[in-house]
């Protein structure tokens, strides 16, 4: 098991270091031009010294392997400085925004803890209440719950939240007005007044994000409860006399929730992409935002970074869920 | 063991049962109009083929068959908890069948690879009963749990408490089962095929281990199987059912010597019995009953050798550690040699693991050996390259246990069996068209069947469509992994009678390989007995069976149940030893087989393989 997380970790190197060589490449490939919002005064010459002082005049490769240097060998060492009060990154160069002219990943650590709270606690919902939804389907199955519960998990599933966002807003924050149309990252949360408050503010964006996370887990929960409640264990259970709660919630459950759980590990990374638009929405200003907004910009660095990060989760995540599933079933044992 | 007015009451007793099924084409009948009784201390036998409603009629009796869409729809269950109160079951709320359940009616399934739960321990599903219905504390359950591992004789109890399921052997899974089933003392065992999954010697134990405990216990037994010798072996009393209804009922004795029913005769005589085949010298097929009359042919062949495997070697590499090195070696085949004859069969028996199946795969490559040579006809398979190595699988084709799991699901049985055709480009057109009907017309399929998939088949069937792929290429030897294993017995029968018949009509020789000994005395001319990679004895079939001369050999032959009340297994005769593990260090070397001669032709192993 330690050797086949090691093994796995060996592997996600070299797997991350092409990954950010694509990404990289793919961005260099865009027609773009970070001096395009630069006044039309500035002459020629003063934008094209502009462009080298930003490394642009360097070739290809020179400028991958800054970025190497800069994310995987300075960026931790302003960490560690953070942390223990040491400066290994003193007048060490950064990776730097162009559009604001500040490190990346200070604005990423900014942001992230908006993105955390709104998408991490759509997943909780969405696992708080899928779970035992997919379980009542599969035990009532064709029941009059399960043919509802298919139908508004199709319906959640194909409404992409750019729909599911905007709607939300016109009924429950313009017509009803019970909830505000965005969200305010300054608010501040001190008594109980300002929790109410933010409870609310967080309502529409976790609601929109949770309703594709539901009908997803929810369906898979389901049909693998189904899958599990035809196997010769349960007719065993049973025959031994187990009420049927037990039956169902600690035998079928347990090896029911084997796969799940690792499609809820390896769908979290992807509940981020969902984010991007869904903050965007909201106006929340997390790394969705920050994405969208370098995107406008032409903020390669930026774009670069926060792609990478993303690509990061999926491949650790993949990880995760495996370990997961060692973890979960004794019969699987890699060596 | 009781007295006698006790006795006349049933400690369970089944009246007019009926159950049904609701499909999406109606009502499918399960078990129509079914009484018996099952008395104090009683071994009863509810025995027939698949799909005669055995199993339906004990997943009634608990009440587990409605979890399964079946409805009671009629008939009384009555159930004596003890001799003066007796209850209909079928009136019980599934909470009081909760208390019955596990508590006074156990129950052993078929499967013991899937009956348990795969991700909780051996003491969390045995104390689990016991604390439902004993309310017994976490405590007192564990040490009761650990008691009833000792009196299914488990070997290593303590430890196996802790392990999960996958860990153990099927012999040891069925013990668990049972040992779960016999937790809370229940008047009534049912016992559904608790044999059929294992091996024969796994079998005996568990038959005399059940023996054992009704005589220990007083537990009534009701025991469901689809096998004549396993009947005789533990039955006191035999109800045979088909198509869901009661054939025949009577005491055991009665029934094997004097069977009033067609059905039962054919039942009977179609389990092929060990010792069937004493003082003939060539196999020849069954007589199955007087309507349909079998060709009376001896099937000769010559002695002219067509395959010759010798010194074969096949090992699995075990991998491990951080970049998944090779650190140990399973060793599958150790220094296997044996002749097949042109027309004749060689058969290749033993238990699960014993490397019988890997050697038929070898000679195929399919796996690829270690070392040794595989001549056919003089050429070494094992020394071809791709190419020539298609050409020589022309000469050779496979049978495979599974007539499910061989048949692809999507394809129609024409195209199944013309694919070789196609693949080595013999036919096509309206040649091929001609070619595969008459291979239909060899396995006894109506041609009418052509067009078919492999779902609207039956088992049989299935077996006799890969039978006919297998022969479409106009094969030399005909490998036969295990082909006759999955099937009722009756179809059993009439698959081997085919399988004579081809070898009589074609000159076919087959590689027999096969865990049933009585089959193996049936259709072979001569016969290899494996165990643990090596072959332990090695002659024709009437010395193998007549003078069994290795000790493994013997304790095989004595595992067999015989198809006759009146001779039944000898406990003391049951002592088996588990199978030590095939897996080696890399820097083992195996010594090379050495054989004693006991007489022109007769090896048997003179290694020692802890077997003696």
């Amino acid at each position: 098991m330690f050797d086949y997380t090691v093994r796995r970790l060996l592997i996600a190197v070299p797997t991350l270091v092409i990954i950010s060589l694509v990404i990289f490449l793919v961005l260099s490939l865009a027609p773009n031009d970070p001096m395009a919002q630069v006044p039309l005064t500035v002459p020629p010459e003063v934008k094209e010294k502009m462009r080298e002082a930003l490394g642009l005049g360097q070739p290809l490769y020179v400028q991958f392997w800054k970025w190497l240097v800069q994310f995987f060998w300075i960026e931790p060492q302003v960490l560690i400085d953070h942390y223990f009060g040491t400066n290994f990154s003193e007048d060490k160069l950064r990776v730097i925004s162009w559009q604001t002219r500040a490190p990346v990943m200070d604005t990423v650590v900014q942001r992230l803890p908006q993105t955390l709270w709104v998408v991490g606690m759509s997943y909780v919902v969405a696992i708080a209440i899928s779970i035992p939804i997919g379980i009542y389907s599969a035990y009532k199955q064709y029941s009059i719950f399960d043919q509802a519960g298919t139908f508004i998990t199709m319906v959640g599933y194909s409404i992409p939240p750019f729909f599911t966002g905007p709607l939300v807003i016109v009924i429950f924050a313009v017509y009803l007005e019970w909830f505000p149309s965005t969200y305010d990252t300054l608010h501040e949360v001190n008594n109980w007044e300002s929790f109410i408050v933010q409870l609310k503010q967080m309502f529409l964006p976790v609601m929109v994000l949770a309703i594709q996370g539901t009908a997803q887990i929810s369906r898979y929960m389901r049909s693998a409860i189904l899958d599990n409640l035809n196997q010769d264990y349960v007719r065993t259970a049973r025959a031994k006399g187990l009420s049927e709660s037990i039956v169902i919630l600690v035998h079928v459950l347990r090896n029911s929730m084997i796969p799940v759980i690792t499609v809820i590990a390896l769908n979290l990374p992807l509940i981020f992409g969902g984010a991007i638009i869904t903050e965007q929405v909201f106006k929340v200003n997390g790394i969705g935002q920050q994405l969208i907004l370098a995107i406008y910009a032409n903020d390669l660095p930026t774009i670069q970074t926060l792609t990478f990060i993303f690509a990061f989760l999926i491949v650790f995540f993949n990880l995760v869920a495996d370990v997961l599933y060692a973890l979960l079933d004794p019969r699987i044992r890699y060596e | 063991m009781k007295s006698k007015t006790k006795k006349n009451i049933p400690v369970l007793y089944v009246k007019k049962l009926k159950v049904n099924f609701q499909t999406k084409t109606g009502k499918v009948t399960g078990v129509d109009d079914l009484s018996f009784s099952i008395f104090p201390g009683e071994t009863v036998c509810l025995v027939g083929e698949s799909g005669s409603g055995k199993s339906v009629s004990s997943l009634a009796i608990m009440r587990l068959v409605e979890f399964g869409g079946g409805k009671i729809d009629a008939g009384t269950i009555m159930f004596a908890s003890n001799s003066n109160f007796q209850s209909n079951l079928i009136d019980s709320d599934q909470n009081k069948m909760r208390e019955i359940r596990g508590n006074e009616i156990g129950m052993v399934f078929q499967e013991p690879m899937t009956a348990l739960n795969p991700v909780f321990t051996i003491k969390r599903q045995l104390t689990e009963g016991l604390r439902v219905h004993k309310q017994m504390s976490k405590n007192e359950a564990d040490i009761e749990a650990l008691n009833l591992l000792k009196s299914v004789r488990i070997p290593e109890p303590e430890r196996r408490l802790h392990q999960y399921p996958h860990e153990l052997s099927g012999g040891m899974r069925q013990r668990i089962v049972i040992a779960m089933a016999l937790a809370c003392k229940p008047k009534i065992l049912i016992a559904d095929e608790p044999t059929t999954a294992l091996d024969v010697t796994i079998q005996a134990e568990i038959l005399t281990l059940l023996n054992r405990l009704k005589k220990e216990t007083g537990t009534s037994i009701l025991f469901i199987t689809h096998d004549m010798a396993v009947v005789a072996q533990i039955a006191d009393r035999v109800v045979v059912m088909y198509h869901g209804e009661k054939v025949e009922e009577g005491n055991v004795n009665e029934v094997f010597n004097n069977p009033k029913k067609d059905y039962t005769k054919k039942l009977i005589s179609s389990v092929p019995k060990l010792g069937a085949m004493i003082g003939k010298k060539y196999p020849e097929p069954l007589k199955l009953d007087s309507k349909n009359k079998v060709k009376s042919i001896k099937i000769v062949g010559t002695t002219k050798p067509l395959l010759e495997v010798k010194n074969l070697v096949t090992r699995f590499p075990v991998t491990g550690g951080m970049f998944r090195k090779k650190i140990a070696n399973l060793h599958a085949v150790e220094d296997v040699s044996f002749t097949i004859n042109k027309g004749q069969t060689f058969s290749l028996v033993g238990e699960s693991g014993c490397g019988k199946t890997t050697i038929a795969r070898s000679v195929l490559r399919l796996e690829e050996a270690e070392s040794g040579e595989v001549c056919m006809e003089g050429v070494d398979i094992l020394k071809q390259n791709k190419k020539d190595l298609l050409r020589q699988r022309l000469n050779m084709q496979m049978v495979f246990q599974d007539p499910y799991g061989s048949l692809n699901p999507v394809m129609k049985l024409f195209d199944q069996v013309a694919e070789p055709l196609i693949n080595y480009k013999i036919a096509s057109g309206h040649n091929l068209n001609k070619k595969i009907s008459e291979l239909f017309d060899k396995v006894r399929l109506p041609r009418s069947f052509l067009n078919r998939y492999p779902h609207e088949l039956s088992g049989g069937q299935r077996q006799r469509v890969a039978i006919a792929r297998a022969l479409a290429l106009n094969p030399k030897l005909l490998i036969l992994d295990e082909a006759v294993s999955a099937l009722d017995v009756s179809v059993q029968a009439s698959v081997i009678n085919l399988l004579l018949d081809l070898q009589d009509e074609l000159g076919l020789s087959y590689l027999f390989v096969s865990h049933d000994m009585a089959v193996v005395e049936r259709v072979s001319h001569y016969v290899g007995v494996m165990y643990l990679g090596r072959m332990v004895e090695i002659g024709d079939r009437q010395t193998i069976f007549s003078n069994p001369t290795h000790p493994y050999t013997r304790a095989l032959m004595k595992a067999v149940p015989i198809a006759d009340p009146k001779k039944r297994f000898n406990r003391d005769d049951i002592n088996f030893k588990p199978i030590s593990s095939p897996i080696m260090d890399l820097g083992f070397v195996p010594e090379p087989s050495s054989y004693n001669i006991i007489k022109k032709g007769h090896y048997v192993l003179n290694n020692d393989i802890g077997y003696n």
